[in-house]
């Protein structure tokens, strides 16, 4: 059974997108991570995405970058990130990690595997990590039930699809557009088509990730979407602010812009 | 090189999805998948083609002076006690091996319809390579170079503008090489569909390790020949520098059957392996993910790259190709770290015995081949034949070793 699936299933029977709110561990502190991820679910996100901070983010835009190496330059560690997530599970929001492969496999897949377990989070999402390659991953996700989340491109042949979606457990993640993380003006065209090739193969959640920003960009997500995820947008509220407590409050407006956006959907 | 050597097996590994034992393979973005998929096409299609292979042939030969010489270098074995015999891949068009790499693969670039190449560069040498190529084939080209190296290196940047390319300053992370080449990626990402990202090492997911070695594994092809019909006998050891490996796989890759021929790769050992300011990602490093493959690369304990430090930016480098790393694991290669000092010497010997000036990434294998020799003659009871890769020529070396040496007038 997926840990995640029950927090979509819940925002399907509202008639509306689950919200996921991505963050990196330990930016700007790790103190000040856990304050704004707890601002980002009291302002109506639905799922933190605790992103463990990585020197060689490839999938990433600048934004969520510089986050990341403030992050790292503030000395954040994996141990950190794990107590990041553990402070927020406790708040009863579900909490998905998303991290590049080798910080895991420097901690040892399965060592992670269980103390991600521990401390309550709900599984991984993986941008350098094809299934082709994940077999200690499976076993350990296995092991101890947690989710897996692939990615699936536009590129994507429809065999890929349906091989990679068969490997995820909690939800797919639909990457909305040939690029890296960041917000954009417009939200993609290609991310429809993708979301409902995905739909062909398996009736697991879909989350649509890269470019979404505001409210009205949710809301178009979600219309076609099962989760709207959105990194940049609410990382640059904090990087944007002269001060932490500017912030949390930017945080919180735009996370309830979103958390709007996705019960104001255009269907 | 004839286009029949080029139809030969280039070996047993990797297996289908690039794996070297537990090297190589893909740890990529998925959206990448496709456009490596494309290229794995691309690449067995054209080396099974034989004009292809021809056209390949006929560029390395007309366009960039291949064979380069194997030249018997009197004076330096001397000082060795070594027959020590030079493949002088400086001698090339552009100056070092590297122009192999980038003709094979603007080639396969052009044949899968793209018109645009991206490239990454530390010192600048590949992106120059990158740059001709581009320029050749009439392709656009964009080289990413860390900011710090763009500040160092300005008189490569001149010369990548010159030759039409677009020189964009990396302004991340550590603005140095590998930092490049993540941006490379992020270009590659989102402008797959016409973009082809020309590699400027033997590493990187699969296909590039493989194809990047098919690409220089002339250099090694000739070599071979050439040692038999100078010496009559195959070499002893062969020597080459490694940072990602391109030239050190280059030359390796006639000799790996060849069980009397002790292959060298020579690591750049910065100011001590001990000291953490290094290059040596397989002597000195350990087992992890990074640009996506699976190799030695240097980290933390928590699986941050770490900063690498080469007197030489080509060998400057935090990782290694898989197959180098497969290599080392099977014992088939031995891998050394070289000292910034001690490639220097070897630089200043060459200079001054053979009228050569090497790139201070190819003094690393010279400063090997002084290490190994006494070794050798001493296991072997006679004189040992080395053939060194001299990768690339000294020029643009000039202000670094100048400043080394402290041999520069103050104005300048």
């Amino acid at each position: 059974m997926s840990r995640i699936g029950i927090a979509f299933d819940k925002a399907r029977a509202e008639g509306r997108a689950l919200l996921v709110g991505c963050m990196p561990a330990g930016f700007p502190t790790v103190e000040g991570s856990i304050a704004a991820m707890t601002a980002m679910v009291e302002a109506g996100v639905d799922v933190i995405e605790v992103e463990i901070p990585y020197s060689d983010p490839v999938m990433d835009g600048p934004v969520i970058q510089k986050a990341s190496d403030i992050a790292l330059a503030g000395g954040v560690r994996t141990a950190d990130a794990l107590r990041i997530i553990e402070a927020i599970a406790a708040t009863g929001a579900p909490v998905v990690t998303m991290t590049y492969w080798n910080p895991i496999e420097r901690y040892g897949v399965d060592a992670f595997a269980r103390d991600l377990d521990a401390a309550g989070g709900t599984g991984l999402i993986t941008p350098d990590l094809i299934p082709e390659e994940a077999d200690e991953w499976l076993a350990a996700s296995d092991a101890y039930g947690l989710d897996r989340t692939f990615l699936v491109a536009p590129s994507s042949t429809d065999a890929r699809v349906a091989m990679t979606v068969g490997h995820c457990r909690g939800f797919v993640y639909a990457t909305a557009l040939m690029g890296v993380t960041g917000a954009r003006a417009q939200t993609s065209a290609a991310a429809p088509v993708l979301v409902s090739r995905v739909r062909e193969v398996s009736d697991l959640p879909v989350g649509v990730g890269l470019g979404v920003g505001t409210g009205a960009q949710a809301g178009t997500v979600g219309g076609y979407a099962d989760g709207v995820i959105v990194g940049s947008a609410l990382v640059r509220c904090v990087l944007d602010s002269p001060d932490l407590d500017s912030g949390l409050g930017a945080l919180r407006t735009l996370s309830a812009e979103l958390a709007e956006g996705v019960r104001n959907l255009s269907r | 090189m004839s286009a029949d050597a080029m139809a030969a097996p280039a070996g047993p590994f990797p297996d289908a999805a690039g794996h070297y034992g537990r090297f190589g393979g893909r740890f990529v973005p998925e959206a990448l998948v496709a456009a490596l998929d494309e290229l794995d096409g691309a690449w067995r299609t054209a080396m099974a083609d034989e004009a292809f292979r021809a056209e390949f042939a006929a560029l390395l030969r007309d366009y960039a002076a291949t064979p380069s010489l194997l030249y018997e270098a009197r004076r330096f074995s001397a000082k060795l006690g070594a027959r020590v015999l030079l493949k002088r891949e400086d001698l090339n068009h552009t100056g070092a091996h590297k122009v192999r790499n980038v003709l094979g693969q603007a080639l396969l670039t052009r044949r899968m319809g793209k018109r645009r190449v991206i490239a990454e560069t530390g010192a600048g040498q590949h992106g120059v390579a990158a740059a001709t190529a581009a320029a050749l084939f009439d392709l656009d080209c964009v080289v990413y170079m860390g900011e710090v190296d763009t500040q160092r290196q300005a008189l490569n940047v001149a010369r990548m503008r010159m030759l039409g390319a677009t020189v964009v300053p990396v302004t991340t992370g550590s603005r140095t090489l590998k930092d490049a080449m993540n941006e490379a990626m992020r270009d590659w990402v989102a402008n797959v569909d016409d973009t082809h990202y020309l590699i400027g090492t033997a590493a990187g997911p699969h296909p590039f390790p493989s194809l990047v070695r098919d690409f220089v594994r002339g250099i090694g092809d000739e070599a071979r020949q050439q040692c038999l019909d100078l010496t009559g006998a195959l070499p002893d050891a062969v020597a080459a520098c490694v940072g990602g490996g391109s030239n050190a796989l280059g030359i390796f890759h006639a000799f790996v059957g060849d069980p009397d021929v002790r292959l060298y790769g020579f690591e750049a050992g910065g100011e001590g392996v001990t000291t953490g300011r290094h290059a040596a990602s397989i002597t000195g490093g350990s087992t992890g993910v990074l640009h996506g493959t699976r190799t030695y690369v240097l980290q933390d304990e928590d699986g941050q790259t770490v900063e690498s430090h080469s007197i030489s930016a080509g060998l400057d480098y935090p990782g290694v190709g898989p197959e180098h790393a497969w290599l080392h694991d099977t014992g088939r290669a031995t891998y050394l770290p070289v000292t910034d000092d001690e490639a220097m010497a070897a630089f200043q010997l060459l200079c001054r015995t053979e009228g050569i000036i090497p790139a201070i990434e190819s003094s690393h294998a010279l400063a090997g081949a002084l290490t190994i020799a006494p070794k050798l003659a001493a296991e072997l009871g006679r004189e040992p034949t080395i053939v060194v890769n001299l990768s690339g020529r000294g020029d643009k070396d000039v202000h670094t070793a100048g400043g080394y040496f402290g041999i520069l007038d103050k104005e300048q």
